[in-house]
């Protein structure tokens, strides 16, 4: 059986158009996903069982043992941390937003090592945003700032960007202009009309410099400016102003080094400057399938979009004191519940020591490093395969996931949703 | 040191106890002049470090890259060099890290060695 225009779970293009044939229960081919999508939908080593940690090694278990030690773990800390949320659905999200609150901890997304910046950025500027279609439809020219999409989101410059067609660019790739710039020359600068290379850490300056010469102001511009020339920029600022609907696409290369939000703030002016000579937009190339369904949520929930502090009986916000990666770096949060996350491989080695000294709880589909620290591990059905759910695409569109398999495991939906029974069970008693 | 995603890297990511992510993320990409100027011997391992830590990973060339910038896959063995601090946003700097790199003959350590000492019997209480 062939299941038509099914949606990848895995980066933030969260394609749509997925054909996935099914043979008896299993999934046995996959069409128009690219490799990292079909990796994925094709599926790999799970988790077999729960397991529970005893005396340094994990164990199988049941399912209600798991729960019941996790439910434990989580009432018995002082400032639990829930982290994760991003590869999995909203309604996922929604309960352990609950959860949080019930237990009095913070919740985190993933987003905080990954695009937060980015959302802190736009907090503070305010964004000219667009949608996909948009951006396939009508931009002439494309700006990828920091990003890599032929490495990371492997289909998005055909169906969405660079080389797609739509209605008012019928001609593609030909039609268009494309800009990279980057601290080395990726697969996707070897796509570009003009590549400009800048020295790491160097992204404010570049902008500024940017802003300078759209704004008029080139000749007290520096002839290089972090290791670029002037001429450069000038070029690329022209055909910015040039263009009839511009398009800033930017990554993880902004938000991860010297400047961070800043950087995005800076970025997020450059368009507003340059929305006084022509249409502009800007976008954030989001990693995880559902990373942006996670702050939807959480927004609308408690008012914020990540690293929500839940203890206080009013929602606290304040990245740099309640990100996960600063709990555990300072030592202070004392119990920690992964969903559909890896915060041991992605972390800073610092900060995963901090983990592996407290009990971690794991709910995931996948073996991963944090399945090494974890005290109780509960597997899950794959969203977006073996569960159905929302997920919001990285320009904020809302759609929903299909179910193409049953695989008999809890949704991460239902372990939630157990583990607060549970808790709320335990508070009870009390 | 740039840290950062690629093909291999995201398509063996929800395998991270596999062969194939071993291979896609625990080396590191040195321009050409980089990579002559350590005259990298043996197996081609280079030793990064920094004050926040050391990790061992294989070299290769890079043609993107300019003299003085690495890359390394995201994941553990970049993380061993990246420090905690966030700047005040909930962010590491993943990105930007000043790291030496020198050759060594020391070899790479699989993922399961990079977390085995990490989780002592005080983990498992509840
Ligand atoms: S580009 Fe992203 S969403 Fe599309 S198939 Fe590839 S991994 Fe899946």
């Amino acid at each position: 059986m062939i299941i038509e225009d099914v949606l990848c779970p895995f980066c933030g293009c969260l394609c749509d158009d997925i054909k996935v044939e099914v043979e008896e229960g299993k999934v046995v081919g996959v069409k128009r996903a690219c490799r990292l999508g079909s990796s994925k939908i094709r599926g790999h080593e799970r988790i077999r069982a729960p397991m529970v940690r005893r005396d340094g090694e994990l164990f199988e278990t049941t399912y209600d043992e798991a729960y019941d030690r996790a439910a434990r773990i989580l009432k018995g800390a002082k400032r639990p941390l829930l982290y994760g949320w991003c590869s999995t659905v909203c309604e996922t999200a929604k309960k352990g937003i609950l959860l949080a609150e019930e237990v009095g901890g913070v919740i985190d997304s993933t987003a905080t090592v990954c695009h937060g910046p980015s959302i802190i950025g736009i907090e503070e500027k305010g964004l000219s945003g667009s949608t996909l279609g948009q951006v396939k439809n009508r931009a002439d020219l494309i700006i990828f700032w920091g990003a890599n999409p032929a490495e990371a989101h492997p289909r998005h410059t055909m169906r969405y960007s660079s080389n797609s067609t739509g209605m008012f660019t019928p001609e593609g790739r030909r039609g268009r202009k494309v800009i990279v710039v980057d601290v080395r020359k990726t697969r996707t600068a070897k796509n570009a009309d003009k590549f400009i290379l800048i020295r790491p850490g160097t992204d404010y300056e570049v902008i500024s410099a940017l802003r300078m010469i759209v704004k008029g102001k080139g000749d007290l511009i520096p002839e290089t400016v972090a290791g670029v020339n002037k001429a450069d920029l000038e070029e690329a600022a022209g055909m910015m102003k040039a263009a009839k609907f511009g398009s800033i696409l930017f990554g993880l290369g902004m938000t991860h080094s010297r400047g961070r939000y800043k950087n995005v703030d800076n970025a997020l002016s450059l368009v507003a400057d340059l929305n006084g000579f022509t249409k502009f937009v800007v976008m954030a190339m989001r990693g995880h399938y559902n990373v942006a369904g996670f702050g939807q949520v959480c927004a609308w929930e408690t008012g914020y979009p990540m690293a929500v502090d839940l203890s206080r009986g009013a929602p606290y916000f304040n990245p740099g004191e309640t990100a996960a990666c600063d709990l555990l770096g300072r030592r202070e949060a004392d119990a920690m519940m992964v969903v559909a996350a890896d915060p041991a491989s992605n972390f800073p080695r610092e900060t995963v020591e901090a983990m592996a000294e407290i009990p971690v709880i794991q709910v995931d589909p996948f073996p991963n490093p944090t399945t090494f620290l974890a005290d109780v591990v509960i597997p899950t059905a794959v969203c977006g395969i073996e569960a159905e759910g929302t997920a919001y695409r990285m320009d904020g569109l809302s759609l929903r996931m299909k179910k193409v398999i049953d695989s008999g495991l809890p949704t991460d939906e239902e372990v939630v949703e157990n583990i607060l029974d549970r808790v709320r069970r335990l508070a009870d008693d009390n | 040191m740039i840290s950062g995603r690629t093909l291999g890297q995201g398509a063996s990511l929800e395998a991270k106890t596999s062969p194939e992510f071993f291979k896609a993320v625990s080396f590191c990409a040195l321009s050409e002049e980089d990579y002559d100027a350590l005259g990298i011997s043996g197996e081609g391992n280079v030793l990064v470090r920094n004050e926040f830590g050391e990790i061992v990973v294989s070299a290769k060339k890079d043609e993107g890259l300019p003299p003085g910038v690495i890359f390394i896959p995201m994941g553990p063995w970049a993380n061993a060099v990246v420090g905690r601090k966030t700047g005040g946003c909930g962010t590491p700097q993943f990105k930007g890290e000043k790291v030496e790199v020198e050759g060594t003959k020391m070899p790479v350590m699989e993922i399961r060695e990079l977390f085995a000492d990490m989780k002592k019997q005080g983990g498992g209480r509840s």
